[in-house]
């Protein structure tokens, strides 16, 4: 078994006023040092081994975890010790 | 007419929607169930508002891949009206008939109110019963509405007068250049943000929406015209 | 494995008064052993600490609850099942309920309010109706405060995301702001269906041999004791049981709404009950107690979420999003079918049994067995009661009367007290629209839904002014009652019944306990009055953070019908030139007012006098008006007194007013003196108006233009609408968005 982890964050250019709501909220607790914060999503996937899990996690995220249109991905795929 | 209003597990707003068609315009309408494949002897198809699938991962973004959406797509093609409202509209992006994306709204809030729209292109098959730059009031109802696409997408929408309905006056949800409603290049497949729907009845504040109804029923007698004369 | 082999044994809660942490006083120890003749094990304690809770067994308010009247010529179902059901004619229906979740909101606002909307919404389509509408009444202590503030807008988001998902209109509520509910802020959620006759269900478990259906969400541990948590005061130490917070998912309750009505019109369907508080255990135990049966449940077969649940986590936990079904044997198939459409589990876990006991099987042993009944039949509680000192001292001060030199200063100051303010803020967060029946949306006096294919329409509102019952609870009490039909006949409904939430302090304390006797008194008296039954209803008790009270704040839920939606009136003025008439004359009553909080910072005094036979009568013949299509405009005169109902009745307009008084200014602008109306009548209506409304005062005129002018022999008011109207609309947004 293989565990995935996938992270999905919005692309640079795409305003995030979730992000911004956290910032601004930061800023008023006096932490003026957060320059910037971005609000993504993390999912964990559980796959069975085979050759092709990197390119079916790609496929994965770009029909349904992430629209690329707005959203960037990225992800690590781990070896999964059952105990 | 023969409508279809496709109905998800989620969709909140179809019952509104089939009334609106069959006591507002008065027509023929179904429901069609997420897993039917087929969508043969329908006019046109409407998909509705709601959370599809709870709205989890993002909006729209698993009812893209229901059953019934490749009739739908082809449907689209073939050049039947493809209305998608609010949910609707978010599904229609994701299924990449309309380009483009929601995000959440810029205040963060779910904002429900009556807005003010500015009818931009009234030569479509959805509009024609409006004037040019007419005001109309329609209500909203979204937590994600913030329509986003990057400037060459923008760009292309305002060379084909592919942006039918802009907020006027105060921009509710922070839309890329104020934007409530576009349609395909082809010009038969409408996603809105605002609900037509909500507005077909006086006694409930507003019929401006009517109008949109009636101008696919005008659209396709004249089709139907059109194509038994041929 | 289990850890059921950690639990106690039997002996070992006795001995070291175990029950006594899960919630059993002493007596009630007792009498559990008494009705089982042995001693309990763990999950059988459990299983009674949660239904002989306060939340789930009533059993210190049973006594004055009786008071209420529960039945009508209209009462088609009273008090006791998921809710009330009232006839509205031609073979339909309207269920309603009110519940509150105020423990669980102060832990976690979001999911605690979320929650408490899915909760109100099963227990009306377990009686087999559609909902068609929400209502909120919400109460929170000092936005300057900013746990307080939190606490609100979390609350508002958590009904939002889960009303608007689901796709029923919230249209409706109230929402105030008092120092007392600074650690206990007040969540009561109100839904109503609307349901033909024939399809009237009830929570029943009849037919020996009968299947037992667990349908809907899985079962996991959160929520587990939910309903003894609901029964203990907010202490520091609430934050570590967070555990019993539940977490909603309006996606599963819309598909289990859409599954169960399919279900309701299945000839198979015998009973149908929501597993609310209390899970399992109250819904299986209440079922065979209502029916004279037994249950047996094999838990081995119940969905669950987590591994290793025990019996007695599996019965406790208050998971959502589920309901308890009977069907009769043999049509199992079908409904799974019925489900399975819907994506949803649908498991036969048991029987209805002869014998009337709950017994549960979990692998391959009885784990519990306990008489159906005896869940159901906590001992009763007799409080003791006091008269509190600050009542006899309310009662001998001396009648206060403001001060006022800047009459439209005092005016604007008023409208932007947070209770008195717009609450677009918070509407605009609710979907009031969807189902598209909506003919009279949030901010009058009542909401108007429409019955769809008929020219009928429901009319509703909740209402409670807690400052009145701070200062006397009898005459408070009546009040609520009374102000909530009057919202309802204002909007030219006739009010047909109510279901309340009673909202008060720890019991025990004597002084809390004579307020909950005194206010139940008052409304059961007004009800009696005008004839307005109670149908249904909860109870939230323990509303205190460290020994301090809430305010008593039984808050009144009303249902009305429109005859005919042609004939709906609202608060606002509509036409230029209609005459502007005030029924009923101000006293100096400002005990308890808007006006003397501002000034005063507190109630003190009396509550303004209601005479019942004299608010029936104005009732009747205003409402008689608005049926006839004589009136324009119709408003109550409440809180904050005719100063602020002259605002209402032109804010969203683009209408002023020309009024002139011959009495003093300060008594007729801000008195709260009851049974008093704000009407504006056409022109052409006005003598039949003044001869069908007793104590109608023509006053005026409505304008076209931004000016309300109020002239009195002393002063004259000038106020200009758009910058008041400005002021009155930024409150809340400005705070909220001000200060994170």
């Amino acid at each position: 078994m293989k565990k995935v982890k996938v992270f999905i964050t919005l692309k640079e250019s795409v305003l995030d006023p979730q992000g911004q709501a956290v910032m601004q909220s930061l800023h008023n607790m006096d932490y003026q040092n957060v320059k910037d914060v971005r609000i993504g999503k993390y999912i964990e996937l559980e796959m069975e081994d085979s050759a092709d899990v990197a390119e079916q996690v790609d496929a994965i995220c770009d029909k349904l975890l992430a629209n690329t249109v707005i959203e960037n991905y990225r992800y690590e795929i781990e070896e999964e010790v059952h105990s | 007419m023969k409508t279809a209003v496709i109905v998800f597990p989620g969709s909140n707003c179809d019952q509104d929607m089939y009334y609106a068609i069959k006591d507002g315009l008065g027509e023929e309408v179904e429901y069609v169930w997420h897993a039917e494949t087929s969508l043969d002897g329908f006019d046109a198809v409407m998909i509705p508002g709601g959370f599809s699938y709870g709205d989890y991962l993002r909006s729209g973004a698993i009812a893209r891949f229901a059953g019934i959406m490749p009739a739908v797509i082809e449907a689209a093609k073939a050049g039947k009206p493809v209305l998608g409202v609010c949910n609707g509209f978010q599904i229609l992006l994701e299924a990449g008939l309309l380009p483009g994306a929601m995000l959440k709204n810029k205040h963060l809030k779910f904002i429900c109110e009556t807005v003010h729209l500015k009818t931009e292109n009234n030569e479509t098959l959805f509009t024609s019963l409006y004037k040019k730059d007419e005001i109309i009031r329609i209500p909203i109802a979204h937590g994600e509405g913030n329509y986003y696409c990057d400037d060459e997408t923008l760009q292309g929408l305002r060379d084909n007068h592919q942006i039918v309905f802009t907020y006027d006056g105060e921009n509710p949800n922070g839309s890329r250049a104020d934007i409530a409603g576009i349609i395909n290049k082809a010009g038969n497949v409408l996603g809105m943000m605002p609900h037509p729907e909500r507005a077909a009845d006086a006694l409930l504040g507003s019929d401006d929406g009517l109008r949109l109804f009636q101008s696919i029923l005008n659209h396709w007698r004249e089709s139907a015209h059109a194509a038994y004369t041929s | 494995m289990p850890l059921t082999h950690l639990e106690p044994s039997p002996e070992q809660i006795e001995q070291e008064k175990i029950y006594r942490t899960m919630g059993l006083t002493e007596d009630e120890y007792v009498e559990v052993k008494r009705l089982l003749g042995r001693k309990p094990n763990y999950t059988e304690t459990g299983l009674f600490s949660v239904m002989w809770s306060e939340h789930c067994s009533y059993k210190t308010s049973k006594p004055l609850l009786k008071q209420f009247p529960t039945s009508g010529k209209r009462v088609l179902q009273g008090p006791g099942e998921g809710a009330g059901i009232i006839d509205i004619g031609d073979g339909q229906a309207v269920v309603f309920k009110i519940e509150s979740h105020n423990h669980p909101s102060a832990i976690e606002p979001y999911q605690g309010a979320a929650t408490g909307v899915g909760g109100i919404i099963r227990d009306v389509f377990s009686m087999g109706a559609r909902p068609v509408a929400l209502l909120d009444s919400l109460r929170f202590g000092d936005l300057n405060n900013s746990r307080v503030r939190y606490v609100f807008e979390e609350v508002v988001s958590g009904i939002a995301g889960y009303g608007n998902c689901i796709g029923i209109p919230t249209v409706g509520g109230e929402l105030q702001f008092d120092d007392c509910y600074n650690g206990n802020p007040l969540v009561n959620a109100m839904c109503v269906g609307i349901m033909n006759h024939e399809d009237i269900q009830v929570g029943q478990a009849r037919g020996i041999g009968n299947t037992v259906m667990y349908v809907g969400a899985s079962t996991g541990r959160d929520g587990i004791n939910g309903a003894t948590f609901a029964s203990e005061e907010i202490s520091d130490k609430s934050d570590e049981k967070r555990s019993a917070v539940q977490v909603g998912d309006p996606f599963m309750e819309k598909l289990l709404v859409e599954a169960c009505l399919e279900l309701t019109k299945h000839e198979a369907l015998v009973g149908i009950q929501d597993m609310g508080a209390a899970g399992l255990v109250s819904s299986a135990s209440e079922m065979a107690a209502k029916a004279g049966v037994g249950i047996h449940m094999n838990l081995d077969l119940i969905p669950q979420r987590e591994t290793e649940m025990t019996p007695y986590e599996m019965m406790l936990s208050e998971s959502q999003e589920r309901m308890l079904i009977v069907i009769k044997k043999g049509s199992e198939e079908e409904i799974k079918a019925i489900f399975a459409r819907w994506g949803l589990h649908a498991v036969a876990v048991g029987e209805v049994i002869e014998e009337e006991v709950l017994r549960l099987e979990h692998k391959g042993q009885i784990v519990a067995e306990v008489p159906s009944d005896a869940l159901a039949s906590a001992p009763v509680r007799h409080m003791p009661s006091k008269v509190p000192a600050e009542y006899t001292d309310n009662q001998a001060a001396p009648v206060w009367i403001p001060v006022i030199e800047d009459y439209a200063g005092t005016i604007k100051k008023l409208l932007v007290q947070p209770t008195l303010a717009s609450k677009d803020w918070v509407t605009r967060q609710y979907d009031y629209m969807v189902q598209t029946n909506t003919v009279v949306a949030p901010g009058s006096d009542a909401a108007v839904v429409r019955v769809r294919g008929t020219k009928k329409g429901l009319a509703m509102t909740t209402d409670c002014n807690a400052k009145y019952l701070a200062l006397d609870p009898l005459v408070g009490g009546k009040i609520a009652v009374a102000e909530a039909a009057r919202n309802i006949v204002c909007s030219g409904a006739v009010p047909l019944g109510i279901t309340d939430c009673l909202n008060f302090g720890t019991p025990e304390n004597p002084e809390v306990f004579w307020e909950m006797e005194e206010s139940v008194k008052g409304m059961a008296e007004a009800c009696k009055v005008l004839e307005t039954p109670v149908i249904s209803g909860n109870v939230s008790l323990y509303n205190e953070t460290d020994h301090e009270a809430i305010d008593p704040t039984p808050v009144v839920g009303m249902v009305g019908l429109v005859e005919d939606l042609d004939r709906v009136a609202t608060v606002s003025f509509k036409n230029e030139g209609d005459a502007v008439y005030v029924v009923g004359q101000a006293a100096p009553e400002f005990g308890g007012s808007a006006l003397q909080i501002m000034f005063e910072g507190k109630a003190s005094g009396k509550p303004p006098v209601l005479n019942l036979e004299l608010e029936k009568k104005r009732q009747s013949q205003v409402l008689a008006a608005i049926q006839s299509g004589l009136v324009s405009s119709a408003h109550d005169i409440s809180e904050g007194g005719l100063a602020a109902a002259i605002a209402d009745a032109v804010f969203g307009t683009s209408l002023g007013a020309d009024l002139h008084f011959t009495t003093d200014p300060a008594v007729e602008l801000f008195s709260e003196t009851q049974s008093r109306y704000l009407i504006s009548v056409p022109e052409a209506s006005m003598k039949a108006f003044e001869s069908a409304v007793d104590g109608a005062v023509l006053v005026g005129r409505v304008t076209r233009n931004d000016k309300i002018t109020l002239e009195f022999a002393s002063d004259t008011v000038t106020l200009d609408r758009p910058e008041l109207e400005k002021d009155w609309r930024g409150v809340l947004s400005c705070i909220m968005s001000a200060k994170n």
